[in-house]
């Protein structure tokens, strides 16, 4: 087989020059999205049966929570690419995706929070799922912490991948968990395998705001690496080019 | 053809990944009970839950059996795994969704009389989400959780 692709795909400048339009198109896709998938499940779909109104955060909390378990993944998968091949811009995209999944972590937790307040009657248990979503965030924690921890980025590279790699058995178990052990927290409402247990009244504008997450996730991402390839390859030409032309 | 050196770089990083999953799959089978939040209530009832140790227990609210007192704050009620009953009592305020033939998780250490007394009460939700026009045409017309329907608590 051959890589050749792999190392014209890492390369930054080439990443740079392609992905302009992309930003603009997924920041206008994830805002649109947004707006519709939120006035829908806030707004106009029904209210639950027993827990009223405050199911309605499911809508943050689900696509949250999934997107910074599938970010995670995002973000060891880079830092893997970066260990074996030593392309730039799978390291550029690890210490992207750090920070981001952390905000939507935290989003999962804090909304979580929120809401089992009032219907569990407490706003933190140390159940098997709570537990491993904060070792979720202590992880991404972890690895901005060790991309700010060395003098050369080269080591603090290869340092924060490695700790992302270890990390990523946890994702399994977060998914998992409320089926491994007895949790407070419910199982999964949407199954593959069989019908889901939530309205499709409910369900639609849940999908929409899974769809609205998953590209405020890249956009987020695209922009974060973007600007992060343009500090790391500042004194290269083209890139003194650009900010020549930002700056007239 | 991978690069002898990408691919050496190549099983390290799979060795990472396989040797850091299976000292994990170790440590959760080791602390598989101690993860679990509640014991369920025929391991209570059977003994091999600690006695006089506080501890947590889950089931469902038996139907009929929560009493609350006219004079103090205080609840007693029954919960069942559908094999073992539990009586509870619990001096502090409930939950919004806490009622007969929903589940619940208690904290607390059973006594010498084989009753717990509770110093938390949580109500636990399942994964159903319905709006209530449907969920009153639905069959399970006393809205009682998957968990919980067709128990058998007199047993």
């Amino acid at each position: 087989m051959n890589w050749q692709w792999l190392h014209r795909f890492g390369s930054p400048k080439w990443f740079y020059e392609k992905t302009g339009l992309w930003v603009v198109a997924l920041g206008l896709c994830s805002i649109t999205l947004l707006v519709v998938g939120a006035v829908w499940g806030l707004g106009f779909a029904p209210e639950d049966a027993k827990q009223g109104n405050s199911y309605r955060i499911i809508y943050i909390h689900v696509p949250a929570a999934v997107i910074s378990m599938a970010g995670y993944y995002i973000m060891a998968i880079a830092g893997g690419v970066g260990l074996i091949w030593r392309t730039k811009l799978s390291f550029i995209v690890m210490r992207a995706a750090a920070p981001i999944g952390a905000w939507l972590t935290f989003a999962a937790l804090f909304t979580g929070a929120v809401w089992g307040k009032p219907t569990w009657g407490t706003w933190w248990v140390w159940d098997a799922r709570i537990t491993s979503m904060l070792i979720l965030l202590f992880l991404y924690l972890g690895v901005i912490a060790l991309q700010q921890a060395f003098q050369h980025q080269d080591s603090a590279d290869k340092t924060s991948a490695i700790l992302a790699l270890v990390g990523m058995v946890n994702v399994p178990i977060i998914y998992k968990s409320v089926e491994w052990w007895t949790t407070l927290h419910q199982p999964a409402s949407i199954k593959f395998t069989q019908k889901s247990t939530i309205d499709p009244s409910m369900l639609y504008p849940l999908m929409i705001m899974f769809v609205a997450f998953y590209a405020f996730y890249f956009w987020c991402l695209l922009r974060s690496a973007r600007a992060e390839i343009l500090r790391r390859e500042q004194k290269t030409a083209w890139v003194g080019e650009i900010l020549m032309k930002g700056s007239r | 053809m991978m690069h002898p050196v990408r691919k050496q770089r190549l099983i390290l990083v799979a060795a990472i990944v396989v040797v850091s999953s299976l000292v994990a799959v170790l440590v959760g089978v080791a602390m598989k009970e101690y993860a679990n939040l509640f014991y369920s209530v025929s391991k209570i009832v059977s003994g091999e839950a600690p006695r006089g140790k506080s501890i947590r227990a889950g089931g469902c609210v038996v139907p009929g059996s929560v009493v609350k007192s006219k004079d103090v704050l205080l609840t007693t009620f029954d919960i069942s795994d559908g094999v073992a009953k539990l009586k509870v009592s619990y001096s502090s305020i409930l939950p919004d969704l806490f009622s007969e033939g929903e589940a619940a998780v208690v904290t607390g250490v059973v006594g010498e009389n084989g009753e717990l007394t509770a110093s938390e009460v949580l109500a636990k939700h399942d994964e159903n989400y319905t709006p209530p026009e449907v969920a009153e045409s639905v069959k399970n017309t006393d809205k009682h959780q998957v968990a919980c329907e067709g128990m058998k608590y007199d047993s």
